[in-house]
């Protein structure tokens, strides 16, 4: 084929474009200032007990975002996050209680180990799909707590007992400066800022090359490969960079708890992190607040309600947000915009 | 002209069954080429033996270059177009990221973007409904977009697996068109894999007919159109 340079109608429309997507655009960047405004400086009014849920808050929502990598943008499922989870925390705990290292460090390190772990993962599940991905991945979920307890681990693990991690404190310079700022609050703003460069990251890693590719691969396998593109390498991608952010989400969730046992890390996280991405929307990166939050808060709203029985008024609140929204947190966004399209319009 | 593809005692599996049974099959640069058959023949196999999606014995050569045991993926950086049977849209996309797809293996950005136009200029709809999701098109839309995904590779083989299915038969004769067109000012070669015979018999210079995983005839693909015979018990028109 010819090359003639006709870059100028391409230019021309993808203005057109823009414009017609300009009011969408223009709400949907309201909303994520609001959201990031909140994000700042909600916790300043409120106790310690009620930031360092917000810390759990934004942990989950990092840890939705990784499975939102590997479900809405590759396409395949996983029930094994707790495992990554695990081995992000365990990494964090044992090297700052046992060699030392401090805690801001641990995360590079939690999230190269997990990349490893869930890339070497992929590759066994290269074989599988659908339902029997997810079952493989349950498998390692259900093991995992296991593994951490085994006797040959102890005198890194703790074994059943598990690891008891030292809060660390804001650095000094706060201080210096005339601000008081506590324990909570500090890993809340620390946690804030590696969750908003993990959300930076993942929206412009959607959106590049690699991205699109694994968004093929989830659309049409065998038209994504006769496009040329590598299907196991970005499969096998796809699980190593979710496993890595799922081990920094980790790392951080031990932090803030300070306190790692095998016991919390069972199927159940897993389970509730697929749940969050289910009611956050699969693929849409901002709904992991909405689903994380559904996760952290809804459970002691059920609790609030009826002690005895707050299992099944969760159940309650579930089948009731899947029957009115079943798109999750997305639809919702979705309709408010059209909403507040429709009265931009008529005003 | 010279061959650009040649295939030779072809035997394609999947799992236990075997789908090629030592097909033979060699297309001319620059040449429309057709292969036809009934459903089961081993039309799509064939097309997948070339492309590394199914495992074979035998050897496919391009350009002298054997492709046996590569990768799909570098099969594809040798200039071999796949449309897939069934369009393969990327359905959750838009037009236009279908089409920026299809040149996933390019580098120069530039070209892209200029040839996305001139696939425009093809297929007037597809600027139309460039920023629609792909899988909200008509099935002829899909097809074209498949087509012109395909093309955006600059390939210099394009293998079409039954580009008419589905598709209204006013419809599929402006595919066919096109088809002949990119042939001609593009010098793409194609092979086109049909049932439809009657129309890939116009539009291709070489037929070969497949049964049961082997040629059983082939030539020139205007004689093999008038031969009552063949086109009674092969091609079923």
């Amino acid at each position: 084929m010819t090359t003639a340079h006709e870059t100028a109608p391409a230019a021309t429309a993808s203005k057109k474009a823009a414009a017609a997507a300009a009011p969408s655009m223009n709400i949907a960047r309201v909303a994520s200032l609001i959201t990031l405004a909140l994000l700042l400086l909600v916790p300043l009014f409120l106790k310690n007990f009620y930031i360092f849920q917000m810390t759990q808050w934004l942990i989950y929502a990092i840890a939705l975002l990784a499975l939102n990598i590997l479900t809405g943008g590759s396409g395949q499922f996983s029930l094994g996050q707790s495992a990554f989870y695990a081995v992000g925390a365990y990494t964090a705990a044992v090297m700052m209680e046992i060699l030392g290292v401090n805690y801001a460090l641990t995360l590079p390190v939690a999230g190269l180990i997990c990349f490893v772990f869930g890339f070497l993962f992929g590759l066994p599940a290269l074989r599988l799909s659908g339902v029997y991905l997810a079952l493989a991945t349950f498998a390692l979920a259900v093991a995992m707590p296991q593994v951490l307890k085994l006797h040959f681990f102890e005198s890194w693990t703790g074994g059943v007992q598990g690891l008891v991690i030292i809060k660390p404190d804001p650095p000094e310079f706060l201080k210096t400066i005339g601000l008081k700022v506590s324990q909570d609050m500090w890993l809340y703003y620390f946690t804030l800022v590696v969750g908003i460069g993990i959300y930076i990251a993942s929206v412009n890693l959607l959106a590049s090359r690699s991205g699109r590719a694994m968004m093929a691969i989830r659309d049409n396998q065998i038209a994504a490969s006769a496009m040329g593109i590598d299907v196991p390498l970005y499969k096998t991608l796809a699980f190593g960079i979710s496993a890595g952010i799922t081990g920094v989400a980790g790392a951080l969730g031990a932090i803030a708890v300070a306190f790692v046992a095998p016991d919390s890390y069972t199927i159940q996280l897993a389970i509730a992190l697929f749940l969050g991405m289910v009611i956050g929307g699969v693929g849409w990166l901002p709904g992991s607040l909405a689903g994380a939050a559904f996760i952290v808060f809804v459970p002691n709203i059920a609790e609030s309600i009826s002690k005895g029985l707050s299992g099944a008024i969760f159940g309650i609140i579930l089948i009731v947000i899947i029957f009115l929204v079943p798109h999750g947190a997305r639809q919702v966004a979705y309709m408010a915009q059209h909403l507040i399209g429709k009265i931009g319009k008529s005003s | 002209m010279s061959t650009m593809l040649a295939i030779k005692e072809l035997r394609s599996y999947y799992g236990q069954v075997q789908a090629l049974h030592g097909l033979e099959l060699s297309i001319r640069e620059g040449a429309v080429t057709t292969l036809l058959g009934a459903n089961g023949a081993g039309k799509t196999t064939t097309i997948r033996a070339v492309c590394n999606m199914v495992r074979s014995t035998g050897s496919i050569e391009f350009e002298g270059k054997s492709l046996m045991g590569r990768s799909t993926e570098s099969i594809v950086q040798y200039g071999i177009a796949h449309v897939p049977q069934g369009r393969g849209t990327f359905t959750t996309m838009t037009v236009e990221e279908n089409l920026q797809l299809g040149a996933i293996t390019r580098k120069d950005t530039k070209a892209i973007s200029s040839d996305i136009e001139k696939m425009y200029a093809y297929f007037p709809v597809l600027k139309q409904r460039h920023t629609q999701q792909a899988g909200t098109l008509s099935g002829g839309e899909q097809q074209m977009l498949a087509v012109a995904r395909a093309l955006m590779l600059r390939p210099r083989l394009m293998l079409l697996d039954e580009p008419s299915f589905g598709l209204a038969p006013l419809i599929v004769r402006d595919l066919f068109g096109i088809l002949k067109k990119i042939n001609l000012e593009d010098k793409v070669t194609i092979l086109v894999v049909e049932q439809n015979a009657q129309l890939a018999l116009e539009l291709a210079e070489t037929a070969f007919v497949i049964e049961t995983g082997r040629i059983v005839m082939s030539g020139n693909a205007k004689e093999i159109a008038n031969n009552e015979d063949i086109r009674k018990s092969y091609l079923g028109y």
